[in-house]
């Protein structure tokens, strides 16, 4: 039954069809049908986001312009003419002090990428040598007893992005345990679902902020006695309960909807109930559950940057909250680069999603 | 008494003004070793029967007895094989005969389980298709997998709801005589719903038709007396046989023909004017 793994049936398993046209572009064995889909699919598309990037330049440039015109003419009159021409020569000389404030240029962007890429260089080795330097010492206090020294250096950029897929992947963890049981729960008891209904219904609008203070409230009273920082905790609890409803939901509804022929089939073969949830029930609304999931993680992803921020817990969210309160000339670049980050790693996520969907579900018609 | 037994059976769907009478006294026996067919119209309700027998359902009034005791669920000894397959599609054919014959021998071990499966998925001929998934296989060799996993659990009774409705005259004709095949082995006790009179002729030993519904009730019974094993070529020419199925077919449109007569009902319609929509679109006045 084992099928040969091509490349072409990888790529389209992921979703990522265009890259065996783009194969077979450079292996020469395009046909001429070939070449409606790699206009279509290749060439459509990056010629899109070179018009986006073209537009962006000169936006940037026109507002650019608004910017350093107003705080010339600012200069003069509060200065004088000397300070006003100085400005000007300073702003055309492209020194950092004086540049204006404003939406960071498609190439600005791009030099701050390599420069928090570098900044992330420098920190992991200075943490490799930290490490190297208190190899010895840290044995010594780990064999007295004593907790070993770790490193607290500021995290790099890169950091930040595993830290906050760690919150994510936690979240959604919490959201899975709590939403699938509960939707089969409340799919295969018509009592369970009037009773939790309302619940459901008043609590799955509730904004990601007011969800965070509810789990700051409860968390803090319940680790009191801590002293470890609860934010990671606070943060992902609260990533869970914001996302978990659309899981809910919809597992609920694929529960409650699995077809009447399956049932019948369960009661004909005189299944018991948990064989029926598990060898029918179950995999009936897996497709649906799977929706659920997918919604969720993309949810839990979304919510995550503004619950970091508020809960002041280390990752992209409070990346882009201090390079704002930070101010210098290249936090806004830096803040624009966490945008195209927060959603690249969106996109990954949902092929993810959509990949494992794909895996497990036994219809496997093409999802989109 | 009779091995199956219907007692005055009325089933009604919907309560209050909704309410409907689908079946109404059907009386029927059914001995043990007989083959039985049961003729009717589209939406004549027989599948509501099939399920007050097989006991998905209970009759409003009425009395389904099964050897002499009534019958209040399904139960393992009669198996059915549902219209429309009904075979789980996250299974392989192996894993969905398996499902059926777990639940009929739980004090069998995994080997001998999968030995009956193995011989039931051979008596269908569907062997080189033991693992794959019911939407890789065709319309008949779904029905066979279905068939085999009614049989496997070693059913006293067989209940077939339109078992072979939706397949082609070919596939159809196949599958008849690999059901009288398995039928004839060990005589079990089978009821065939079906809408195809020639179907009923060929398989069953009595064919009862239903009168169409709403109230329907089951008309005279015709008996088969024809030789088993039946051919179907030397069939056509039997006198016999033509008698038989022109008295059915004439039964049945005798009572199609009856039941356009009867809905030839006045309607009456509400005395309505229509709106004066000019003066209603005035405004300001």
């Amino acid at each position: 039954m084992k099928a040969s793994i091509t490349f072409g049936k990888v790529t389209n398993f992921l979703g990522l069809g265009f890259f065996s046209t783009l194969k077979n572009l450079f292996t020469g064995k395009l046909e001429k049908e070939d070449f409606k889909v790699l206009l279509r699919k290749t060439i459509v598309p990056l010629a899109s986001i070179v018009l986006f990037i073209g537009l962006w330049h000169l936006g940037a440039k026109s507002l650019y312009n608004i910017e350093a015109k107003f705080k010339i003419e600012k200069a003069l009159k509060d200065q004088g003419q000397t300070a006003a021409d100085a400005l000007k020569v300073c702003i055309a000389s492209g020194e950092s002090t004086c540049q204006p404030n404003t939406l960071p240029s498609p190439a600005q962007v791009w030099e701050s990428y390599k420069s928090l890429l570098r900044d992330h260089h420098i920190i992991s080795s200075d943490k490799a040598a930290f490490i190297e330097k208190t190899a010895v010492l840290n044995a010594k206090r780990i064999a007295a007893g004593k907790a070993a020294i770790t490193y607290t250096g500021r995290p790099s950029f890169v950091d930040q992005i595993f830290r906050s897929l760690q919150t994510v992947f936690a979240g959604f963890l919490l959201a899975l345990l709590i939403a699938v049981p509960l939707g089969i729960f409340i799919g295969l008891s018509p009592t369970l679902k009037s009773a939790f209904n309302w619940f459901i219904q008043i609590f799955k609008p509730v904004s990601p902020v007011v969800w965070y203070l509810l789990v700051f409230m409860i968390v803090k009273t319940l680790l009191i006695d801590s002293n470890e920082d609860s934010s990671f905790t606070i943060s992902f609890i609260s990533v869970g309960f914001c996302s978990m409803w659309a899981t809910l939901v919809n597992t609920a509804m694929g529960v409650s909807t699995v077809d009447k022929d399956y049932i019948n089939v369960a009661k004909v073969l005189k299944l018991g109930t948990f064989q029926k949830i598990f060898k029918v029930v179950l995999p009936s609304s897996l497709p649906l559950i799977f929706t659920g999931l997918k919604i969720t993680l993309s949810v839990a992803w979304m919510v995550l940057i503004a619950i970091e921020l508020l809960a002041q817990s280390p990752g992209l969210g409070l990346f882009v909250w201090e390079e704002f309160q930070n101010g210098a000339n290249d936090s806004n670049a830096k803040i624009i680069v966490a945008m195209f980050v927060i959603g690249i790693i969106g996109f990954l996520l949902d092929r993810l999603m959509l990949t494992i969907q794909n895996w497990v579900s036994f219809d496997k018609t093409d999802a989109i | 008494m009779a091995y199956l037994e219907l007692n005055n059976i009325c089933k009604t769907y919907g309560q209050g003004a909704n309410e409907m009478e689908v079946l109404s006294n059907i009386n029927l026996k059914i001995e043990e070793g007989e083959f039985v067919a049961i003729v009717g119209f589209t939406g004549s309700g027989k599948t509501t029967l099939v399920n007050l027998i097989n006991g998905l359902l209970a009759p409003t009034s009425g009395a389904v007895l099964f050897k002499g005791a009534p019958v209040v669920d399904t139960s393992h000894e009669r198996g059915v094989i549902f219209q429309n397959y009904s075979l789980l599609p996250w299974l392989t054919v192996e894993q969905n005969v398996l499902m059926a014959v777990k639940e009929a021998f739980p004090e069998k071990n995994k080997k001998e389980l999968k030995t009956i499966v193995a011989d039931y998925v051979e008596m269908v001929s569907l062997t080189p298709a033991m693992h794959k998934r019911p939407k890789e296989l065709s319309g008949g060799m779904r029905q066979r997998v279905a068939v085999a996993r009614a049989l496997a659990m070693k059913p006293e009774m067989i209940i077939m709801d339109e078992p072979l409705g939706a397949l082609d005259a070919l596939t159809r004709g196949n599958l008849q005589d690999e059901i009288l095949n398995i039928w004839g082995k060990d005589k079990r006790t089978a009821l065939l719903i079906t809408n195809d009179v020639d179907e009923g002729i060929y398989m069953a030993d009595r064919i009862i038709p239903l009168r169409p519904g709403p109230n329907a009730t089951l008309g005279p019974e015709f008996k088969i007396d024809l030789e088993r094993p039946r051919d179907k070529t030397a069939m056509n020419d039997n006198a016999n046989f033509k008698k038989t199925r022109n008295a059915i077919i004439e039964y049945l449109m005798d009572i199609g023909n009856e039941r356009k007569t009867e809905a030839k009902e006045a309607y009456i319609l509400p005395d309505l004017v229509p709106k004066d929509f000019v003066n209603q679109f005035k405004f300001g006045n």
